[in-house]
């Protein structure tokens, strides 16, 4: 417990110990203690910026969603639409061609009907010129007569 | 425990063991012509292993992800920086590496005590028998740098010329004189002496205060491991014999681990109160 030189000797291992720590040792360790903190604070504001984009993309997500959903709403209507309007073309088309049909049917039956009464007025002239024949015993000349003939089968 | 003839008497034990390594036996309580080689020695040593831990720690410094080493040592590095900024309004550059060392010097110094106490002094006596021829009771050897008046003093004295330094630092000559005379008690020339006078006893009694706390505990948890080791050196093939070495055991367990406690607390105490001064030194009154 008595007071000696070593005093100044530890007086001075003291200051040297301190001036080669500030030199060699405290800087490299607080720079890689500083540096790691931005690094943290960097992936952390990574992290929450990634959050955000993730959020915005589920919104997008839900908004393309939407609106597909909404386009195939509208889709499926003009689709339904479209399929009335070509029922109702087809039904009209249909309606046309039957009645097409039924008229030239119609058409034809008249024709016949004409031709029939045609051959029946030939045939009745025929007969009705037999008959006279008979009637009268007598050639008469068609020639002479066809005019009259003709008027006949017009009244009939 | 003695190597030669006669066995120590208790109180020849724990003198022999409080001596000193000294450039030539000291007469007097002050002379400054005397050096305590094993201080030096061991201080020194303690200085460069904890600096080369650091160093070691301070290469291998990545922002990556530590290892434990590096973690470690961060951990501590970290806890300084973290004191000295709460506690030091200024540029720290010079303040915050000293605390670190402060810290990790102390530390180890400390740790010393945890060392068997009769180790190095057997070692040293070993050496001086086969190398000079000096017989035991002659080597003295005192491995403990912190339970020695000197060193602890010495890093005391340090943190007082910082305290000095700094207040003139950031104070000015001017400025630092007129709070040696004008503070606490006010500026008027009545109480220019009495201030004067109140902060020299402060700064000396910050300074011995500091110097003395350390010593103190250190050296009373030497004193205390040289006691238990006495009773282990009671060892006999008897009752006594016996029961004092069971006691050596348990008290020298139990005193290990409170002691780890203050080796580490009183480096941080040394720390903490380094920082404080030089901080006050920071601050005007």
């Amino acid at each position: 417990m008595s007071i000696n030189a070593t005093l100044f000797i530890q007086l001075i291992v003291f200051f040297i110990g301190a001036y080669v720590t500030m030199k060699f040792i405290w800087p490299p360790l607080i720079a890689a203690l500083e540096e790691r903190q931005k690094k943290i604070a960097d992936g952390l504001a990574a992290a929450e910026r990634g959050r955000a984009d993730l959020a915005a993309a589920e919104k997008r997500a839900q908004d393309a969603d939407r609106e597909a959903k909404a386009r195939v709403q509208e889709l499926i209507a003009q689709g339904e639409k479209r399929a009335t309007a070509l029922v109702e073309e087809a039904k009209d088309a249909a309606r046309t061609e039957a009645e097409r049909i039924m008229a030239a049917a119609r058409a034809e039956v008249e024709q016949e009907v004409q031709r029939a009464r045609q051959q029946l007025r030939d045939q009745v002239a025929a007969l009705a010129v037999a008959g006279a024949e008979r009637i009268l015993k007598r050639e008469v000349d068609p020639r002479a007569h066809a005019q009259m003939l003709a008027d006949l089968k017009q009244e009939l | 425990m003695a190597a030669d003839s006669h066995s120590l008497t208790a109180t020849e034990y724990i003198v022999h063991h409080l001596g000193h390594w000294q450039t030539e036996k000291q007469k007097s309580i002050i002379d400054f012509s005397v050096v305590n080689i094993d201080t030096v020695f061991f201080s020194i040593a303690c200085l460069v292993l904890g600096l080369l831990l650091l160093r070691a720690a301070a290469k291998r410094a990545t922002s990556g992800v530590p290892g434990r080493f590096q973690a470690f040592v961060e951990m501590m590095v970290e806890m300084v920086e973290e004191q000295s900024r709460s506690i030091v309004h200024g540029d720290r550059r010079f303040i915050a590496p000293l605390a670190l060392t402060v810290f990790v010097w102390i530390a180890l110094m400390n740790a010393i005590d945890l060392i068997p106490v009769d180790l190095f002094p057997k070692i040293a006596s070993w050496i001086g028998w086969y190398a000079a021829g000096v017989p035991e009771h002659d080597v003295y050897l005192r491995p403990l740098p912190t339970a020695d008046l000197n060193g602890t003093l010495g890093m005391a004295l340090g943190v007082l010329i910082l305290m000095l330094w700094y207040g003139i630092k950031i104070k000015g000559v001017g400025g630092f004189v007129h709070e040696l005379f004008c503070a606490p008690f006010g500026s008027h020339p009545a109480f220019w002496l009495f201030n004067f006078l109140l902060n020299l006893i402060e700064y000396a009694a910050k300074t011995v205060s500091l110097g003395m706390r350390l010593f103190g505990n250190m050296f009373a948890g030497e004193l205390i491991f040289f006691l238990i080791a006495l009773m282990g050196g009671a060892l006999a093939l008897n009752a006594t014999g016996l029961s004092m070495a069971a006691l050596h055991v348990i008290a020298g367990t139990v005193w290990l681990l409170f002691h780890i406690l203050i080796v580490l607390l009183q480096a941080f105490i040394f720390m903490m109160l380094t920082l404080v001064y030089i901080g006050q030194a920071h601050e005007g009154h």
